[in-house]
């Protein structure tokens, strides 16, 4: 059975912060389990809760009356499924949901915000990890809305 | 060189008789609408007695010269370029079958043999490089081969440059040097008289069907001065050695921005350009849709069409156009066919209603790379 | 052929030889899948990435890449989408329908030269029927080649092309096969995101691995330099390009880009060939 502190070290989102950092952010984290079709968070739910997949893959997604449900990205191994747990109003702007069968290391948003308040390194590096993720997902989304496959218009 | 002899007039009337009389057509300057065009020659009377050219940025204008001079002005309005490479040219002509299908049938690619009377140096080198890019690379233009076959080429030395040539800093003038049956310098001191060489084995069993006379040494000489003069007195120049890496290098330069300012994309350049070659095809039908006709005809880089991509405009601003003309005229021509695509002719520069000029963009260019070191 | 006519059109570039649509396949809403017969029975032997000019009889010409398999004797097949009046006219031709075709023409993806490494093959929408006959090549030869992987982008699940095909590769062929969209509708439990995200989890090794790319010119920069951060070589990196033909021969000047005729020099072209020129405005 792998310790928390293990599986961090192991994931890229983590991986080369120092032993003491891992621990910290280990003492805000447990591991998780979702079966296909499990919801990880709903749109519109309070961001307490962020996610690193360990295996597996999520749906990002958006649910509209008209159009049904639109994925708008899916994850996979080692990428980090949320950031809204970091930025006010902590607020969930899309729904994550498990594809597969899905394993992740669960980290409780307000206890990472808390040590991140009385430990600005600490705040910092997670802050240059989280916009490392944002900067990927922005060019991703911007690449995806170009919709360079569609018809010439 | 070939010895050379000499004809005077009588003797030139002769040399189109017998080409005439071989079946030639024969293909000269003459005089249309106030500016001097090739088209088919008769006699010497066709030919435009006498008169001379001034040429400069956006200006064209024939002159009367003081003596009779018979090729005495520089480059015509067009060059040989539409004598083997027509403007519209039939491809193929189809017909719609019973069966849904449809039969193709090439254009005809014989036609009656060119003889071209008095072609300047420059527009013979552009021959000779419509001979590579069209019929010496894996898929030949069968048409323009067939034209070129059984040409005779009567060409003239340029006595007379106008402000727009520059055929000394290109390498092509303006004294011919390949590329002719029979060369031709006029003489003008004392008896009108042109000094006649040799450069093909046809070029001198036909002059030897002629009336001609021993030529002198004094008129060897005038004819040596002649060039030397002519060397001496191009309107232009062009440094030619740093041509390609000024242009591939200048590629984001601002000064296209500039050229745009001006250029109106007329596309007067590239139609009187003596080796452009681009050309698009159309598909002619009737009104039942049961003939196509698929005709080639002259296209130009400075169309926005031209370089259309689905919906897109791949060149969309006239700075990108300018500087693709220029760009492969001067640059991208050495790597696709080992020579430069410009012959100094200076017909873009004097047709070019903006009076860009094709030397000064380039030197432009290059001061600018120069100044930033 | 006959002596002449095989004569005349090598002599002639521009004269079309006559082929009937023998079948006229629905890909998506907007793509069909000709498979052509020539009339006078002389198939056409082709290299994986070349393409021919098509012509529609009184409409006008466009050059398509050839979508079928180089190692199997049969008919001549294309994929065209339709985005004007000659590819409209393609697309909606009949069985027993007489198409003009040119060609082949062009560069290939010089599939044999990734022997004995790992391949990498890019796809962006359409750009997935020129690399087709390059898939095929690699199948019927799948020994001499270490891990395939394709990584197919398209618009969304009902734009996928050759799901049979993908199938097959992804089994019977052993390639690792990743399809990724933009746009996942509330049936698609597949991937969604550009396809150069799948570049950079894909599974190869950098050093012995050949990439071929084809699709939107953005596509391919962008996944040219997800390949480099990963160390395939420059001088792996192939791309098919795309500009506007009317002679597909050289000779009209059209499809240029700087120095390089992507009729002749292309359509395949070495990336290293293409690096200075693919970022400049208008060029």
């Amino acid at each position: 059975m792998r310790t928390i502190t293990g599986l961090l070290d192991d994931s890229p989102f983590f991986h080369g912060l120092p032993a003491p950092v891992i621990a910290q952010v280990a003492g805000c984290a447990q591991t998780a389990r979702f079966e296909r079709g499990d919801m990880l968070f709903q749109a519109g739910q309070p961001a307490d809760t962020f996610y690193v997949i360990r295996h597996g893959r999520v749906a990002v997604e958006l649910h509209n009356p008209s159009r049904g449900t639109i994925t708008l990205d899916t994850l996979h191994d080692g990428e980090v499924v949320g950031w809204s747990w970091l930025i006010p109003p902590y607020r969930w702007m899309f729904g994550a949901r498990a594809v597969e069968s899905t394993s992740a290391v669960a980290f409780d948003g307000a206890c990472l915000r808390g040590k991140c308040d009385t430990d600005p390194a600490l705040g910092y590096a997670l802050m240059q990890r989280v916009s490392q993720v944002m900067y990927e997902r922005l060019q991703a989304s911007r690449v995806q809305l170009l919709d360079m496959y569609g018809a010439p218009t | 060189m070939a010895e050379a002899s000499t004809l005077n007039l009588r003797g030139l009337q002769g040399l189109i008789d017998a080409l005439r009389g071989r079946g030639y057509r024969v293909m000269g300057p003459t005089v249309r609408n106030g500016a001097i065009i090739i088209d088919e020659v008769l006699s010497i009377d066709d030919l435009p007695r006498g008169v001379g050219d001034e040429q400069d940025a956006g200006h064209y204008r024939l002159t009367r010269r003081d003596d009779d001079a018979l090729f005495g002005f520089a480059a015509p309005m067009q060059s040989a370029k539409p004598v083997f490479f027509p403007a519209d040219e039939l491809l193929w002509h189809g017909r719609r079958n019973a069966d849904e299908g449809f039969s193709v049938e090439a254009a005809p690619t014989t036609q009656p043999p060119v003889a071209l009377l008095g072609v300047r140096s420059c527009d013979l080198a552009a021959v000779g490089i419509h001979d590579v890019v069209l019929t010496s690379r894996a898929l030949i233009d069968p048409r323009y081969a067939s034209r070129r076959e059984g040409t005779f080429v009567v060409a003239t030395t340029c006595a007379d440059p106008a402000g727009t040539c520059f055929c000394a800093s290109m390498g092509t003038g303006p004294k011919p040097q390949a590329g002719y049956d029979i060369a031709l310098t006029e003489l003008l001191d004392g008896e009108h008289r042109f000094l006649a060489e040799a450069g093909t084995p046809t070029g001198e069993e036909l002059l030897a069907c002629l009336q001609t006379s021993a030529t002198t040494a004094d008129d060897v000489t005038a004819a040596q001065t002649l060039v030397a003069q002519a060397v001496a007195g191009m309107g232009r120049t062009m440094r030619t050695d740093d041509l390609r890496e000024v242009l591939y290098e200048g590629v984001e330069s601002p000064h296209w921005d500039d050229v745009a300012s001006r250029c109106l994309a007329c596309q007067n350049c590239t139609m009187v350009c003596p080796t452009c070659f681009c050309t698009s095809v159309e598909d002619v039908s009737d009104l039942a849709g049961d003939v196509d006709e698929r005709h080639r005809v002259w296209d130009s880089c400075f169309s926005q069409e031209y370089s259309r991509l689905h919906t897109n405009f791949v060149r969309a601003s006239t700075g990108s156009r300018y500087r693709q003309w220029i760009t492969h005229k001067l640059g991208a021509w050495n790597d696709q066919f080992g020579m430069s695509g410009c012959v100094g002719c200076g017909r873009c520069i004097t047709w070019c209603p903006a009076a860009i000029d094709i030397t000064a963009e380039v030197a432009a260019l290059r001061d600018e790379q120069t100044d930033r070191g | 052929m006959t002596a002449t006519a095989a004569a005349q059109a090598h002599a002639d570039p521009m004269l079309p030889r006559p082929f009937r649509v023998i079948g006229s396949r629905l890909d998506t809403d907007d793509t069909v899948t000709l498979s052509l017969e020539p009339l006078d029975g002389d198939p056409l032997e082709f290299e994986a990435g070349q393409f021919t000019m098509l012509h529609a009889f009184g409409v006008g010409e466009v050059p398509i890449s050839i979508s079928g398999d180089p190692t199997w004797p049969g008919p001549l097949v294309h994929t065209i989408r339709d985005v004007g009046n000659v590819t409209h006219a393609l697309v909606t031709a009949q069985v027993g329908a007489i198409v003009g075709v040119r060609g082949p023409y062009g560069t290939g993806w010089r599939v044999g030269e990734a022997r004995g490494g790992d391949v990498v093959l890019a796809a962006g929408g359409i750009g997935l029927a020129p690399l087709r006959p390059a898939l095929w090549e690699i199948a019927d030869r799948r020994d001499d080649f270490g891990r395939v992987v394709l990584l197919y982008g398209a618009r969304s699940p009902s734009d996928v092309l050759f799901a049979h095909d993908l199938e097959r590769w992804a089994g019977e062929f052993g390639m690792d096969v990743e399809i990724t969209v933009d746009y996942g509708p509330p049936t698609w439990d597949g991937r969604v995101g550009p396809v150069t995200k799948l570049l950079s989890r894909a599974g190869f090794d950098p050093p012995r691995t050949t990439a071929l790319l084809c699709g939107p010119e953005i596509m391919m920069t962008l996944s040219v330099n997800a390949l480099l951060g990963r160390g395939v070589p420059a001088d792996r990196l192939r791309l098919s390009m795309e500009r506007n033909m009317k002679c597909g021969v050289g000779l009209c000047g059209h499809c240029q880009l700087r120095e390089l005729f992507i009729c002749v020099d292309g359509p395949v072209l070495d990336y290293e060939r293409l690096a200075p020129l693919l970022d400049v405005w208008e060029l």
